[in-house]
């Protein structure tokens, strides 16, 4: 039986983001944000028996976050628990694995959560107020070589890419300013009041070329919940259900520099055949953007354009707020924040409820989202639904 | 960015070397981890090896327990030509340990050999911004120290 609008995103939970040290630990972002979740649900938190957890990189015991967390947050009797890891792709993989669970019958309110603390407060007498140094690291033989960290990597990939299609970094610069466009009508993004021009953009500095310092993501700390339940009980809460009407994974294995693709059109094949939609039906896309790169493959492996054309094709503007094809609206990971796959989960759920205030796209019955991890090794797609 | 894969990081080396009474750091030396113990003892002795599966022939760098062609576990060392084209590059910026603070910006290669491998290095002798896709380029080995041994690139005559 198909899975289709079988269940919702009920709740939607969301710390402050970026250079916030409201809590010591991920621990702590994670039960702000299934609070504030279970809060929007208009669901009490022993209403939760199912708990499943994306821990970030600082996430201490993340063996068995999912059990560390239930017990810091003194949930019981919980028929549901699991800690899962396939990187940006895990949000979109958390929210399957709840909507398969819940249909199932094994449970009914399952909150899934990703929370991260790379950022340490500023302490007197330091000079570095907390970096992605977290995020850097290298291998034995590629480090005699100068080669560290996932940056370094997605750069090989990037020019390869350059290479065969002649993308350029106007190319790349297209897309970070879209996003940012779109960051600065999201009053929850880092970059809100930081408006970028392609000149701006050219013009930062070079993390690692092909990669400006705005191709790359931001760091945040932070926490992300969402709650999915049935159809039937998501009807009768608070908020207006988020239809999931299709799900689904792709990891395609092998060489990323050989590919110059994603596991998107694995994800996309069971994902829109479940939904029963084509491209076309596609309102707005939350794509998963560690960098501007990434935003150009997925769009390729969703068909939105052919392999190698996705350059010229976000050239004119096409994914910013005045485009046709509304991408990344809320600023996504690289103007709002970072909070692995589940940014992109939560602006689909926004825009599809019609809560995205300024930077709400007009017609959102159909959300696209997509999580990817990996050097573009893991992916998962999701298609929301504001109708069943 | 996106999170590391979740990989056992062997531990580098790192000895700082004192020259001409300046405190320099030097870059990273890599430990002979036994899966590439075979792979330094040729780097020493100027030869470029790689793994080759022999169910399969397929060869592989870095070394694995498995063939991901076969899923073979059966595998020996085999000298490569070490001649190929640079199959993409990055060009650093910014500084991750201290030995390279010196070298920034500094590229770091992928090198494609003729027999289909694919290797992580430098290229020496090319500033950074002048390195291309599909330049020819041929095996080096720089020393490290008595025991390690790296192997590097210089362009060559295409044929
Ligand atoms: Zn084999």
């Amino acid at each position: 039986m198909s899975l289709r609008a079988k269940c919702a995103i009920a709740g939607l939970g969301q710390t402050r983001m970026g250079r916030n040290y409201d809590h010591a630990s991920p621990v702590g972002f994670a039960a702000e944000a299934i609070q504030l979740a279970v809060d929007d649900a208009g669901l009490k938190i022993t209403d939760i028996d199912g708990l499943l957890v994306n821990p970030g990189v600082t996430w201490m015991d993340s063996v068995m976050a999912s059990f560390s967390l239930q017990q810091a947050m003194g949930l019981k009797d919980l028929r549901l628990s699991a800690t899962m890891n396939i990187g940006g792709a895990t949000a979109g993989a958390m929210i399957m694995h709840a909507a398969q669970a819940i249909d199932a019958g094994l449970a009914n309110v399952v909150a899934c959560v990703f929370a991260d603390a790379p950022l340490k407060a500023p302490t007197p007498g330091k000079a570095k107020e907390g970096s992605a140094a977290a995020y850097g690291f290298g291998r034995g033989l590629n480090a005699a070589f100068g080669q560290f960290g996932v940056n370094a990597m997605y750069a090989f990939v990037a020019r390869r890419h350059m290479h065969l299609y002649g993308t350029t970094n106007e190319h790349l610069g297209a897309i970070a300013v879209a996003q940012r466009q779109w960051a600065n009508m999201n009053p929850d993004a880092q970059f809100y009041d930081t408006p970028m021009s392609m000149a701006d953009y050219n013009s930062s500095r070079w993390i690692v070329e092909p990669f400006h310092l705005y191709d790359c993501c931001l760091v945040s700390n932070g926490g992300l919940a969402v709650i999915v339940t049935s159809a039937e009980r998501a009807k009768d809460l608070k908020r207006p259900p988020v239809y999931i009407l299709g799900m689904g994974q792709g990891h395609p294995g092998g060489d990323p520099m050989e590919t110059l693709a994603s596991g998107a059109p694995i994800a996309k094949e069971t994902a829109f055949k479940m939904a029963g939609i084509e491209l076309d039906d596609i309102d707005l896309a939350e794509l998963y953007d560690c960098y501007t790169f990434t935003v150009l493959v997925t769009l390729e492996d969703y068909g939105f354009c052919k392999k190698g054309e996705s350059g010229p094709f976000v050239a004119n503007g096409r994914t910013g707020p005045n485009g046709s094809l509304p991408v990344n609206t809320g600023g996504g990971q690289l103007s709002s924040f970072y909070m692995w796959g589940m940014t992109p989960v939560s602006e689909g759920i926004l825009q599809v409820r019609g809560e995205a205030g300024r930077r709400q796209v007009p017609k959102h019955d159909i959300g696209l989202v997509s999580g990817n991890g990996g050097i573009l090794s893991t992916h998962s797609t999701l298609v929301l639904g504001a109708h069943p | 960015m996106i999170l590391p894969p979740a990989v056992v990081v062997p531990p580098t080396q790192s000895s700082p070397k004192v020259t001409n009474c300046m405190a320099e750091i030097s870059k990273p030396v890599p430990s002979i981890t036994p899966d590439l113990s075979e792979f330094f003892e040729g780097a020493r002795n100027n030869r470029l090896i790689v793994q080759k599966c022999e169910q399969c022939a397929r060869l592989r760098f870095p070394a694995y327990e498995i063939c991901s062609n076969c899923r073979s576990t059966r595998a020996s060392w085999v000298p490569v030509s070490g001649r190929g084209e640079v199959f993409s590059f990055n060009i650093m910026h910014q500084v991750y340990h201290p030995g390279f603070a010196a070298e920034v910006p500094y590229a770091v290669v992928v090198i494609e050999l003729e027999e289909g491998c694919k290797f992580v290095s430098n290229l020496v002798g090319v500033k950074p911004h002048e390195i291309r896709c599909g330049m020819p380029v041929e095996v080096i080995f720089e020393k490290l120290s008595d025991e390690v041994t790296i192997p590097k690139f210089r362009l060559r005559a295409a044929r």
